[in-house]
Order: C-alpha cells, then structure tokens, then sequence
C-alpha cells in the first residue's frame, strides 16, 4: 500500500500537495474535491481592511506571472467570524496566513489567530507586494528572528515561517527563523520582478513592481530549499514553480517535506488533483511506497569532486 | 529508469478524467472540440465547439476562461475571458465571437476545426431578464456586441421585446445583428462613418425610446462613453440596467484579486471582483469600464 502521508513536525498531511496563500480559497470547491488536498492555506490575512494595490495587479510573462495584488483583506475579524467556519466545512487541516504592519503587531495578530479551527499559523513575513517597494521582514535575519519569536511566544500551534526569495542571505534568515522557534518554513514567496509594455512604455502593472512566480522561478526557488536544507532541521515547505507530479518529487529530494502550489492552479485549476494523481502513479511505477522517504533523498554525497576524474566518466 | 511521462507534458494536467471533477462542482475545465472557426471580418473570428453538459449551463453574460494555444513558438500562461456568444443546449454546443487584439487572441485564432480547446467555466454571474418587461434596450459598442448577443435567446424565451443599438466603426464590423434579428428585435446600426454613432445621437435615440414606454430596462457593453449616458439616463428615468464589465484576470474563480473594479454602493466606493462578482453589474453601481 502506497503511502502519501507526511508530516510537519506535530501536523499530519493525507498527502504533501497544498495550496499557496493567495491562489486559493473555498472558491476552488467549485471545479476540485478539496478534500483531497493535504491542507487547506488561506490567503493573508491582517488586523484592518486592506484595498490591496492598483490595478493591473498581474501580467503575464515568459513561464509565469508576476502579481502585485498588495495583500487586500477584509481584516482579522471577517477572517475569525466568516472564512474561517467557511474552511471548516472541509476535512484538510487549515493553515491561516497572517501578515501585520508592525513586530507589535505581527504578535497581536499571532495572539488573537490563536483560535480554535486554525491547525497552522504561517506568517507572512515575505510578501513583497505589501510595501511599494518590495521591503518586508524576511530580508534581514535578525528581523525574522524577533517576528517568529514574538509569535513564538504568543502561541503552542505550529508556526510555518515563510521566507522571502529576494532576502541576499536567504540560508542566514532561514536559520534565524528555526532558531526562533519555527517549527517549519515555507520557501518561498515572490521574487521581485517587473515588465514594462514596450508599446505603451508604461510598467505593465499599476504599482509597478511586483513578485513572480510560475514554472520559470522553480530552479531558483528548489536551489534555496536545497541549500536550506543542508542548514536547519525544521521541516521545508517548498513552493514556487510546481507545475506537475515531478517537480514535486524534485522538490522532495531537494529537502521539502510538502509542497504548495500557486500558478499553476490558475492556468489549471484542476492542477492539484492531477498532481496527487501524479505523485500517486510515479510511486507505484519507481516501487516507493513512503512517499515521505523521498525529502531529502538527492544523490549528492558521493559526486565525483575531482574534474579530471568526473570529465572522465559517463554522465 | 527513462520515464518522461509527466515532466515532458508538463501542462496536460488538466485533461482529467470525469473522477476528478465531483458532482457538485460546477465548474469544468474541459477539452472541447473545434467544430467550426471562421473569420466574420479582418479582426473578429467566430468559434463553435462542441460542450459538456456542464459547460451548457452557461447563462447569457457568463463567460469561460480559455486556454489558448500559442500562434508563435512561446507558451502562454494565462488564460483568456470570452463571454458565450451564443449557447446551443440541444445540440450541445458553444459559440464565442472574438477579436483578435493580442498574443492569446491571436493563438486562439490558429484552431482548426477538429481541434481541442481547453475551457474553464461556466463562470460569473450572467444577465438576468424579467418576463414583466416589455420592451428592453441593449446598447453596445465593438467585442460588447458579442457578450451581448445572447440577450437575444434570453428576451426571446420571456417574451421580452429588443431594441438593439448596435455601435461599430462602420457596418463591416457590426456584430450580432443577425442574432437580434432572429427573434424580432429592432435594430438600430449606428456607426463611426457617417457620424450615427455620436454620443449626442445615441443620446437622442435613448430618449425618444425612454419617451415612446420601450425601455423597461437597460443593458451595454464594451463602451465607457455608452455607459455613461445609459447609466445617466437610467438613473434620471428610474431605468434599472445591468452592465458587463471586464478585467484582466488570472485565475477567473474568484481568490488571486487580480480582476478588482470600483464600484459606488449608497456613497461608498468598493472593488469588486470582476469574474466572481460578475461580470455583469448593476449599472448604477458601475463607476466605469
Ligand atoms: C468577462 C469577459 C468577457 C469577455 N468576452 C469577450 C468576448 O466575448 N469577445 C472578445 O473579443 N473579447 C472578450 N473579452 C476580452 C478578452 O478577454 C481580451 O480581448 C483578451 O483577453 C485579450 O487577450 P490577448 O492576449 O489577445 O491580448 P493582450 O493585449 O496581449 O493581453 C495581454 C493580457 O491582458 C489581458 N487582457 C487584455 N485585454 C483584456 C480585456 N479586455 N479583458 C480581460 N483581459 C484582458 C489578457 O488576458 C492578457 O493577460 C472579455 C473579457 C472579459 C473579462
Ligand atoms: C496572485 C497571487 C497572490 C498571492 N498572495 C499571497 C498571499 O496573500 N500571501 C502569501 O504568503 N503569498 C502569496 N502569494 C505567493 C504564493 O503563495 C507563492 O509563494 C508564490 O506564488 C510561488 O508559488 P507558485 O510559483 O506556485 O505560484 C501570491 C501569489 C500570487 C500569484
Ligand atoms: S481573476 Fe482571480 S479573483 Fe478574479
């Protein structure tokens, strides 16, 4: 029997393949069995109402998009009383996102997501469309580290960091965050981008910049999970760039113990489902039957380091 | 061990079998086939696939999003809104009428009948049309006409009387009339070239229609001037309208807040989602499209 289940750290996943904050919500049940996702992520959510950024809020670009929507959301208390019981409805445990204006406020906002129904806190400490100018709490160490702490500190639920991919020392911030209390992080979010229509010689969205992501942004993002892997010990949630059954695999030898999807389920809502088919089926073909056996399992111990030697062999 | 399956068709994802799409879902992304596809002048091109039963829910100003093929040797990576043109339940087929303004219009253009084409809907809320009415006018103006022209099926089931002024640069690229035409409608062509489709005369038009009892409701597309002067004389007449709005969209279901509108509710200025909130509006609330 074929087992698809994974775990992060205290959370037990039917399967690894989630969605990524902001390119999900309930509204998918209308076209997938969202049951059969691994767990359920809502979008960020913060204390007071948020128009989000002008529009256009996303362009379209070579393997993928780049978005600058700007975190909207009808604030802390609609998510409590409305969303919330709305994802209740459905069996995967519910990951809430939470973003806030401040370290004060990060922990206030930690303290009073700390509810029944929420299985998972995943702070949003990465988005790169909040700020005009990309700015955010997961550039710098040491900002990560006092956010996750002060979280940390609020609540016993599990605590998803999520990391930004345009931090100069993405492995340094990593560590901070396990070191403050993480009990997994997510890697990552957007990488900062732009386009400009060469027609109009405007910037093709209305804040000008924005954060990419789609099947071009993969090799960079499963670099940084590789990388992190070999630093902390926590569980990595890998997300950028998945676009079918594979690339979850190769994020799983990378390090990930689960995965979150975003993109894709735009160009293919059905995308996820197709995936877990997916993952299923490349199981049953290799003769895996843990599928959790997979994180981590890259063949990169015992490479040939000598380049005369290696230049000699077969590749 | 060779085996390529997924990693070399990376975005056959969505040809899933019937198992994964559960019963109460009512959204569908299918592969449909191309049964005809024809240009109707140099820049719009009409399309007739073949339908689920599903995908023949579609109501008049819903829309499906599409995922078009490529007409050059890249990859497109968002899908594209097309509103149904025309919904055929017993032969179970759809029809989109479109322009072709860009790279994914123009991708779309290169399907040839026997092909698939990959459709996400249906999606939005659609026009509404109440059989207490006599008389409606629908006004619109370039692709408007075409998510417009399914009116026509809607007023013809109620019963409902159409006025159809229909605004084009010239009458080569005068859509839907034949669709109006077909149940009865009065047309009124009004176009760039000899001066018809001036806002003062549409103005005009609106009027004498409001004067004569023949506008019981309102209905545009595809113009902001148009709308305007729909949305003014509605409200100075108390002429309930809807309008269909567009945006650029990604995911076309309703969380990614990318397809976000203003709109003005008693004062208040709000946004909202084009493709799950509409697209087809109060035109009093519309602020401008
Ligand atoms: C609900 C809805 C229904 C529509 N129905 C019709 C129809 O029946 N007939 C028709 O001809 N057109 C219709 N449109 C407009 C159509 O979606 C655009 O013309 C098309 O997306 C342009 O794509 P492109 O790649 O050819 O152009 P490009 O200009 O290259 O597009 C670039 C990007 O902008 C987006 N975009 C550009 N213009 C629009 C637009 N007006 N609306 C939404 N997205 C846009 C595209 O999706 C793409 O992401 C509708 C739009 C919406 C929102
Ligand atoms: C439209 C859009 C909205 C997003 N909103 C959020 C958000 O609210 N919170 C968040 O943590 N990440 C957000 N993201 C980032 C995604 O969760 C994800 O990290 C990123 O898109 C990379 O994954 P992908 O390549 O599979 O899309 C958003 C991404 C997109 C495209
Ligand atoms: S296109 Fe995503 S919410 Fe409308």
């Amino acid at each position: 029997m074929l087992d698809l289940s994974v775990r992060i750290g205290q959370v037990e996943l039917q399967n690894p393949v989630m969605p990524a904050s902001g390119a999900f919500s309930t509204e998918y049940a209308s076209v997938i069995d969202i049951n059969r996702l691994g767990a359920l992520v809502a979008k960020t959510v913060s204390r007071n109402f948020r128009a989000g950024n002008p529009p256009p809020r996303a362009a379209e670009v070579e393997g993928g998009m780049i978005n600058s929507i700007g975190l909207p959301t009808k604030g802390l208390q609609y998510f409590l009383d409305a969303q919330l019981p709305d994802y209740k409805q459905y069996s995967p445990p519910l990951v809430a996102s939470i973003s806030a204006e401040d370290a004060d406020d990060f922990q206030a906002m930690a303290r009073d997501i700390n509810v029944p129904g929420v299985d998972v806190i995943e702070i949003n400490i990465s988005c790169p469309t909040r700020k005009p100018g990309g700015g955010n709490f997961a550039l710098h160490a040491e900002h990560a580290h006092d956010i996750v702490t002060r979280v940390r500190a609020e609540t016993d639920k599990p605590i998803w960091a999520k990391l930004s991919p345009n931090a100069g020392e993405i492995v340094d911030v990593a560590m901070a965050a396990e070191d403050a209390g993480a009990d997994a992080l997510t890697v990552a979010n957007t990488i900062l981008a732009m386009k400009i229509n060469v027609n109009t010689f405007r910037p093709a969205l209305g804040n000008k910049i924005g954060g990419m992501s789609g099947p071009a942004v993969k090799p960079i993002v499963l670099r940084m999970v590789y990388q992190i892997s070999k630093a902390v010990s926590v569980p990595i949630i890998g997300c950028g760039g998945i676009s079918n059954a594979e690339d979850v695999i190769e994020y799983m030898l990378a390090g990930a113990s689960a995965v979150e999807i975003g993109y894709v389920n735009f160009r293919n809502p059905t995308a996820m489902i197709s995936i877990i088919n997916g993952l299923e089926d490349w199981c049953n073909k290799r003769g895996i039957r843990r599928i959790a056996d997979l994180t981590g399992a890259v063949r990169d111990g015992d490479m040939e380091t000598d380049t005369y030697v290696a230049a000699a062999q077969g590749f | 061990m060779q085996d390529f399956h997924y990693a070399s068709q990376p975005f056959v994802v969505g040809r899933s079998t019937d198992t994964d799409f559960p019963a109460c879902t009512t959204v569908e992304e299918t592969l449909t086939t191309v049964l005809s596809h024809e240009w109707v002048n140099d820049e719009y091109k009409h399309m007739v696939v073949t339908a689920s039963p599903k995908a023949l829910t579609v109501k008049p100003g819903q829309f499906f999003h599409i995922l078009c093929p490529s007409s050059d040797e890249g990859d497109l990576w968002f899908r594209r809104p097309q509103s149904v043109y025309a919904i055929d339940r017993e032969g179970g087929r759809l029809e989109f009428l479109y322009k072709c303004v860009g790279r994914g219009t123009h991708g779309l253009a290169t399907l040839k009948p026997g092909e698939n084409c990959n459709i996400l809907g249906p999606l939005g809320i659609g026009f509404t049309v109440d059989s207490a009415w006599k008389n409606i006018v629908v006004l619109g103006r370039g692709v408007g006409l075409a998510t417009l022209a399914p009116i026509s099926q809607m007023a013809g089931d109620a019963g409902v009387g159409v006025t159809a002024i229909l605004s084009a640069r010239n009458k080569e690229y005068l859509l839907s009339h034949e669709r109006f035409e077909k149940i009865g409608a009065s047309i009124v062509p009004v176009t760039d070239d000899d001066g018809s489709s001036d806002i003062q005369n549409v103005e005009r038009i609106l009027l004498e229609l409001i004067a004569a009892a023949r506008a019981d409701a309102f209905y545009t597309c595809g113009s902001n001037r148009l709308f305007q002067v729909m949305k003014r004389l509605g409200a100075q007449h108390g002429i309930p309208g809807q309008i269909a709005m567009e945006q650029i969209m990604a995911c076309g279901l309703g969380p990614c807040y990318v397809c976000v509108k203003t709109f003005e509710v008693n004062g208040e200025r709000v946004l909202r989602r084009v493709c799950v909130e509409g697209p087809v509006f109060d035109i009093q609330e519309a602020v401008g499209c």
